[in-house]
């Protein structure tokens, strides 16, 4: 089998991890935008927030310990514990929780109603407002995660393709474990959409939310359940992008990778946003391989957006996104 | 009392169509053009003009582009860093290779270019609607840093990968380069910003303007009247790309004087002229300007006060700074979602019944 051929099978699979990397955090969009009709630009902050916040308890950060300092003149940084990752987890949700509820009850309970527009707008308002608020609570300083996820080259694999081509191919264990969670997430999220009460409350609100509220479906408590959601989702994006690359800003930016994602699947359908990750993860790795080096690299930028512009162009929805109908 | 059309007789059709249809609308107008012009650029320093009054300006005419764009043709755009490198980089490519051509032709040709760029983007348009749209401009906005950071010809192949502007002259002043003097850059500035706010305003009353806002409020409906969606929404993305464009040429020349792509025209940046826009009012030059004085004397405001008044370490305020702004902003739209100018709208109206408002 000639080289190229299987180096560019290498590519395929490590896009194909990196496309399940992005589809995580497409996830939390899907969700919110179907149940609130929000197209909700902080998601990629509440990754980053989340996973702030989750070193910060595991460390034993004291929050506001710079402010704090500063106004008061005293050198407080630690409580001195070290908690484990399992309860420093479930304590983080209790934040994404509190975050959600705030969310809703300052921010979007009196957006109701407006052009979405405004709804997009405010959510960029609040991505500011928590990129401000995580680097406030726990510093701007880069921190490591590690809650135990397996890191490194695969030697199975790695074995295994050796034997086959004699090219042992590069697959990060850590991408392994971040596919099978995403399958879980997907497959969990689906079970409780499909089959609880507070599911099929939530899909009755994104079908139409004053007919959910006209059979007694309070709104407020599926926002901030979607919310809450979306922070759990976004929780487990930080978590897997932050043992892979650290805890700092740019986990941020991820979500401007979750965006072409999005348009590709389709922003109200949950498989589309994998499938839609993983022909992106694909797309943008295999285009950087075979034609980066000859226009200058780093094509990734954007190439995952003009891929996305390009298909919309034949199908103004997405791959799975509801059939856009227009009444006069 | 005296803010009133009473008294004010219109006897021919021009002046019943004029902009400032109330008297002391003129007269403010006229004074406040008069202060801009003739008292301002003798009573600034270097701090004023750099930190307050070139951004304020040049945000100014960026955000009257975008908003005829999103505002008035109701295209949501998120590309406005990426035009305004198109504008820099023409301006500076116009600039390095025909150096005896005026600087003030320079900036209107990258205008001119950066409007063909924008038709160019605002071709999918035609088929993709709202957030998919918005989403879409993203490419351009990627495609295009990209490509300035990448292809050397665009910045002479230069050994940083910067752009830095030659120092050219208006009659005999420099007003770009190390040398330019405070007012002179002012008074460029000052000068597209009034020509861009007239031209603007004057379109978007007339047929092109009340085009692109039927657009805007439905576009099936107004292809049914009569108005060509391709025509309408590609004039749109020219019109707004070509202030745009000259926005980003006068940011790089005269403003920064040297720019790194990546740096100066980021995303960031499309999302703090959009952030103008919306804090401004949509559909509304007016808007335009109030959204670029809010967000830029905003940080300067906040850092004076925090670094200055309260001695605060400069990255603790950084923080802070960034919360303050996404609550202000977010403040702003729960309690007016049509911004400033809604705000100007209402105080007029009082004004007109004051005192006497039964």
């Amino acid at each position: 089998m000639p080289e190229q051929l299987v180096f560019a099978m290498e590519v395929f699979l490590n896009g194909l991890m990196a496309g399940v990397l992005y589809a995580l955090v497409a996830l939390g969009f899907v969700l919110i935008y179907k149940a609130s009709g929000i197209f909700n630009y902080a998601q990629g902050v509440m990754a980053l927030f989340a996973a702030l916040t989750l070193v910060g308890i595991m460390d034993g950060q004291v929050p506001f310990s710079h402010l704090i300092n500063a106004v008061f003149g005293t050198e407080i940084h630690h409580f001195g514990w070290h908690l484990p990752a399992l309860l420093a987890i479930v304590l983080t949700m209790v934040v994404m929780i509190a975050l959600a509820w705030l969310v809703n009850h300052f921010v979007f309970r009196h957006l109701v109603n407006q052009e979405p527009i405004i709804l997009f707008m405010a959510s960029i308002g609040l991505a500011y407002f928590l990129e401000g608020m995580g680097d406030i609570m726990w510093g701007a300083d880069i921190k490591k995660l590690d809650v135990g996820l397996p890191q490194g080259i695969n030697s199975a694999i790695d074995e295994i393709t050796f034997g086959i081509f004699d090219y042992g191919f590069f697959i990060d264990n850590l991408d392994i474990v971040a596919t099978g969670i995403a399958a879980l997430l997907v497959v969990g999220l689906v079970i409780f959409a499909q089959y609880t009460k507070q599911g099929r409350a939530m899909r009755a609100v994104a079908d139409d939310h004053q007919a959910a509220l006209s059979v007694g479906i309070s709104l407020n408590y599926i926002w901030v359940m979607v919310w809450s959601l979306a922070g759990f989702v976004a929780l487990v994006a930080g978590i897997v992008w932050g043992t892979k690359s650290g805890v700092q800003f740019s986990l941020s930016l991820i979500a401007l990778k979750a965006l072409p994602v999005l348009m590709l699947g389709g922003f109200t359908s949950i498989p589309g946003a994998i499938v839609g990750g993983l022909i992106i993860g694909v797309g943008e790795k295999l285009f950087e391989f075979a034609i980066g080096p000859m226009i200058g690299g780093a094509t990734e930028n954007w190439f995952a957006y003009v891929l996305a512009l390009i298909f919309l162009v034949f199908r103004p929805q997405g791959l799975f996104g509801e059939k856009i109908i227009e009444r006069v | 009392m005296f803010y009133r059309e009473a008294g004010d007789f219109k006897t021919s059709y021009a002046e019943d169509s004029q902009t400032f249809p109330i008297k002391f609308d003129r007269y403010r107008y006229y004074a406040v053009l008069v202060i801009a012009f003739a008292v301002v650029p003798f009573v600034i320093n270097d701090y004023w003009v750099n930190a307050v009054f070139l951004p304020f300006l040049i945000y100014a005419i960026a955000a009257i582009g975008l908003n005829i764009l999103t505002g008035y043709c109701g295209q949501v755009s998120l590309g406005t860093g990426g035009f305004m490198a198109v504008g820099a980089y023409a301006c500076y490519k116009l600039m390095t290779s025909f150096p005896e051509v005026s600087i003030l032709i320079h900036v209107i040709l990258a205008g001119g270019i950066t409007a063909g760029v924008g038709v160019l983007f605002g071709l999918p348009s035609l088929r993709i609607k709202g957030f998919y749209l918005a989403v879409a401009t993203l490419a351009a906005q990627f495609f295009l840093v990209w490509l300035f950071n990448r292809v050397p010809w665009f910045y002479n192949y230069s050994a940083s990968g910067q752009i830095s502007a030659p120092e050219r002259t208006v009659l005999g002043v420099p007003v770009t380069g190390a040398e330019t003097a405070p007012w002179a850059a002012y008074l460029v500035c000052l000068l597209f910003v009034t020509a861009s706010a007239l031209v603007a305003r004057n379109l978007t009353r007339g047929m092109a303007g009340r085009k692109w806002m039927a657009i805007r409020d439905m576009d099936i409906a107004a292809e049914i009247i009569g108005v060509d969606p391709l025509k309408a929404k590609l004039s749109a993305f020219a019109v707004s790309s070509f202030f745009i464009g000259i926005a980003g040429a006068l940011f790089f020349s005269v403003y920064l004087g040297a720019v790194e792509v990546g740096e100066a025209f980021g995303i960031n940046k499309s999302f703090l002229v959009l952030f103008m826009v919306i804090i401004g009012g949509l559909g509304s030059i007016f808007g335009s300007f109030a959204g670029a004085a809010f967000l830029v004397l905003l940080p300067v405001f906040l850092k004076n006060l925090l670094v200055g008044g309260l001695g605060w370490p400069t990255d603790l305020a950084a923080h802070l700074e960034f919360i303050i702004v996404g609550a202000l902003i977010i403040a702003f739209l729960v309690a007016e979602p049509h911004g400033l100018a809604q705000l100007w709208r209402v105080a007029k109206e009082k004004l007109r019944l004051w005192p006497f408002p039964h």
